[in-house]
């Protein structure tokens, strides 16, 4: 990476200081924390009981992005966890090991709670038990059924919202202390849905050309708040108006997608991106797509907690459980395949992408199986190239920068091939 | 004349195709990757010009009246001269090595025994370059430094001076040697001189001195103009060239092997330290491509390693799995696990060919599963490579080949290892004629 200046939007920084004050919250003793999973998560139910929100994939991300997750899973190796392993599970058991230290750099303090909300990831579940064993604190388990048909049904929607009432809020209300309050609940969701309303305009932007932001490295920031601990929250309305408002500045002012090195100076190549990205070498992925003028104008992981362009999924403060539990059974990796292939399909089609690049990660199963068989759906479906590069999310040691990019600029160059033979149109210049 | 050159910088050899205005290949150049692109790249450059200036003055002589045996000697012979002439700049190195205050009270006597190792490997020289010597490889720093070692060491131990020293000359010299590039001044010169060489040595020739010397004149004459080069392969970004002279080496292998085999739709390329799958069209546009990840077990690494281990050459490992009388089930394909699963197997009692056997079928069975996930093999199946040029390896492949997508035509070109840079040259000839 260069050692050059870093550029960040305002809402960059404002997110920065969001993530900070959560953070302090979590660690400074005053309120109860839950540990949960960004897919399908309840934010809005937990703040009805001042339970803070504590999601430790987040975690093992910011150890990454701060260099420390190599040292904390070869902590959690030398404690028995096997090299395949799920490396968000060793990057979290090695930061307990080492002191548990939050990064804030204040130790966290244990968990009042586990709340499994989500099980498409099995992974989810047995880390959870690890969890529960070192912290012996209240654990409960919200079962959301597989979408295997690729829809929900009435039976799985009444079963979740029976888990919530008798088994989550009950639970919430003893850690807690707090009787639940379905109002205070709906207040939340109607700001959730707010937000959300924002978040898909942002998303839908990139659908312009040249697009004004990237929906994968620039999509992380972007789907930060809504993803974890601030979405219900007036301060997630006033981010997301905030970023709609540097958005609409970038439209009128005809900018390429901002990247850490500025703003794109050419648009070249769109694509749509399946996969959670690279987290050790976040900025060098992302300097070898920006670097050869490529975009990421849609990708799966934007979606990863939650799916709300798709179906047009909003919360809904008139239903709100029965709402949380649709938000729980639409989350990307609880779709089957058939709807992974049609949403990434719609994506290239409607976005006008070159192609379809899958990052396949390593150790994430959930995410992995069958990810070769959609790219090749994919490409019969929308007659444009797909590609397959290879990291993982969190190990520093399965980043192979030479092979990464080898691939890539062979995927631009396949393009290239492809628009001079007629096969893909290039990305038409700025209007 | 306009040329265009494709330059492949492999992880092990650098190799340059140079081709003419109407996509016809002149010449063909390889060099050991020597951790220094740059130079390599030069010296394959210049390698594939030597090649091109045979090549025309082949055009020029014709093939009747004995020519083309003229032509055979007069490569052997210059391929001498060329040797020779760095023989003297490794001696003159090494000489200067010593004026070196750590060589102060044995340089006298290091200085004669270097004259005596390199008296001895002078008067080799010309059984080396005899004309059905067979060598184990090519390249300078292969043929000097095996000569070196075995006649320093006699030299050495005849006269009670340190080896040690000698080595260590040497291997600081042979870095400075390889780091040369020969002029196109001096590879006339050693033409030249090979030719007068060859003229002296083969018999029956009607061509007459005069008019071979004459015709060669003319070829050195003609300016081999680089119009347009493109550089492949994993040492690519560490050319000194501009972006737009870069291309995949995903794309060039695609291509190169469709002029090679124009009915090529699935190609496996086996290289130093990856293996690709590669899909495609029937104009050569890759459509579809797999490569190994992170790891390099099953390439040609993995037989470099295995080789090591057996103390065999690389090129003997071929050969003798071929007189297998069955494949040992290698369960490894981690280069190191196989190591050690091999020291097992010969300690069980299993033969060495039998053992081997398994392990190239190990190789492919890998290259059988990147080739499924590129989108499984079609007809026509181009092989190519450094390890295409393994008979074993090619064997195995044929049995799984057939195995699994039935009878295919598979194509395996004696120039295979040259694909990559036949597809970047034909990169940069279409970038200026189209």
């Amino acid at each position: 990476m260069s050692q050059n200046t870093i550029v960040k939007s305002n809402s960059q920084n404002v997110q920065k200081e969001m993530i900070t004050r959560n953070y302090d919250k979590m660690t400074s003793g005053k309120v109860k924390v839950a540990s949960t999973f960004v897919p399908g998560n309840l934010n809005e139910l937990l703040m009805c009981f001042d339970i803070a929100n504590n999601l430790p994939e987040i975690n093992a991300i910011q150890n990454a992005m701060r260099k420390k997750s190599g040292e904390m899973i070869m902590e959690a190796e030398r404690g028995g966890h096997s090299e395949d392993v799920c490396t968000y599970v060793k990057a979290d058991i090695g930061m307990m090991a080492k002191g548990n230290i939050a990064p804030n750099g204040k130790p966290f303090r244990d968990p009042d709670l586990l709340l499994l909300s989500y099980t498409g990831c099995f992974t989810f579940m047995k880390w959870f038990e690890l969890l529960r064993e070192q912290y012996k604190c209240p654990t409960v388990m919200l079962h959301v059924p597989y979408a295997a048909d690729g829809h929900a049904t009435k039976n799985m929607r009444d079963y979740i919202v029976k888990q919530l009432k008798e088994e989550v809020i009950p639970t919430l209300e003893q850690v807690s202390g707090i009787k639940f309050d379905i109002d205070r609940l709906r207040g939340y969701l109607r700001k959730s849905a707010q937000a959300e309303d924002d978040l898909v305009w942002m998303l839908e932007q990139s659908k312009r050309k040249p697009s004004p932001i990237d929906c994968y490295f620039g999509g992380v920031y972007y789907m930060g708040p809504i993803f974890t601990a601030f979405r219900g929250t007036d301060e997630c309305i006033e981010y997301y108006k905030l970023l709609r408002t540097e958005i609409e500045d970038r439209i009128a002012k005809g900018l390429c997608a901002q990247t850490p090195e500025g703003d794109m100076a050419e648009e070249k190549y769109r694509l749509v991106v399946e996969g959670p990205p690279n987290w050790t070498s976040f900025r060098d992925f992302w300097k070898m797509f920006y670097e050869a003028g490529a975009v990421v104008v849609a990708s799966s992981y934007t979606k990863v907690g939650g799916v709300y362009d798709y179906d047009n999924f909003r919360h809904d403060a008139e239903n709100p459980l029965e709402t949380l539990a649709d938000y729980c059974l639409g989350v990307y990796t609880n779709r089957n395949l058939p709807t992974r292939v049609d949403m990434l399909a719609r994506n290239v089609i409607e976005y006008e992408a070159d192609g379809l690049l899958i990052n396949s990660i390593k150790s994430c199963n959930s995410f992995s199986a069958g990810q070769l068989v959609m790219m090749r759906e994919v490409e019969k479906l929308t007659g444009k190239p797909g590609a397959f590069v290879e990291t993982d999310l969190v190990d520093p040691r399965y980043f192979s920068a030479a092979n990464v990019k080898n691939r890539l600029e062979s995927y631009f160059q396949m393009i290239d091939q492809k628009r001079r033979a007629g096969g893909s149109a290039p990305a038409p210049l700025a209007a | 004349m306009r040329t265009f050159i494709g330059i492949d910088l492999g992880s092990t050899t650098t190799k340059a195709v140079l081709m003419d205005e109407n996509a016809k290949v002149l010449g063909r150049g390889i060099t050991n990757s020597r951790s220094n692109y740059d130079v390599a790249a030069r010296v394959s450059k210049q390698e594939a010009k030597i090649s091109a200036r045979f090549t025309l003055f082949n055009q020029a002589l014709g093939t009747k009246g004995g020519a083309d045996r003229l032509l055979a000697d007069l490569e052997r012979n210059f391929r001498l001269e060329q040797f020779l002439s760095e023989l003297t700049q490794l001696e003159e190195t090494c000489e200067a090595y010593l004026d070196q205050p750590r060589f102060k009270d044995s340089k006298s006597a290091l200085r004669e025994a270097l004259a005596a190792t390199f008296r001895k490997i002078e008067v080799e020289a010309p059984q080396i370059y005899a004309p059905d010597a067979e060598r184990k490889s090519d390249f300078f720093r292969d043929i000097a430094g095996s000569r070196f070692m075995n006649i320093a060491e006699a030299v050495c131990k005849q006269s009670g001076t340190s080896f040690e020293s000698m080595l260590n000359i040497y291997d600081k010299s042979i870095i400075d040697i390889e780091s040369l590039v020969s002029p196109d001044e001096t590879v006339s010169k050693q033409l030249l001189s090979g030719l007068s060489r060859a003229l002296r040595e083969v018999a029956g020739v009607e061509v007459s001195e005069a008019d071979a010397q004459a015709a060669l004149t003319r070829v050195l004459d003609i300016e081999l103009e680089e119009t347009y080069v493109v550089g492949t392969g994993y040492g690519r970004v560490r050319l000194p060239f501009p972006k737009e002279h870069i291309r995949s080496e995903i794309l060039c292998h695609g291509l190169g092997a469709h002029m090679m085999f124009p009915g090529t739709r699935t190609v496996l390329d086996i290289g130093g330290q990856d293996t690709k799958g590669i899909q495609v069209d029937e104009t050569g546009i890759v459509v579809n491509f797999q490569m190994n990840d992170r790891c390099a077990a099953g390439c040609g690494r993995y037989l470099g390693y295995i080789a090591d281990e057996m103390k065999i050459g690389l090129h003997e490992l071929g050969p003798i799995a071929m007189k297998a009388t069955k494949a040992t089930r290698i369960n490894s394909t981690c280069t190191v696990f196989a190591g050690a699963e091999l020291r097992g197997r010969l300690a069980l009692g299993e033969s060495q060919a039998d053992i081997l056997a398994g392990l190239h079928r190990a190789i492919m069975l890998r290259a059988m599963s990147i080739l499924s996930r590129s989108g499984g093999v079609s007809n026509e199946f181009t092989f190519t490579g450094g390890v295409a040029k393994n008979e074993s390896a090619v064997n195995e492949l044929r049995h799984l080949i057939k195995d699994n997508y039935g009878d295919l035509t598979i194509n395996i070109s004696d120039e295979s290892i040259y694909t990559g840079a036949l597809g970047g040259s034909e990169f940069a000839r279409r970038t200026v004629m189209n």
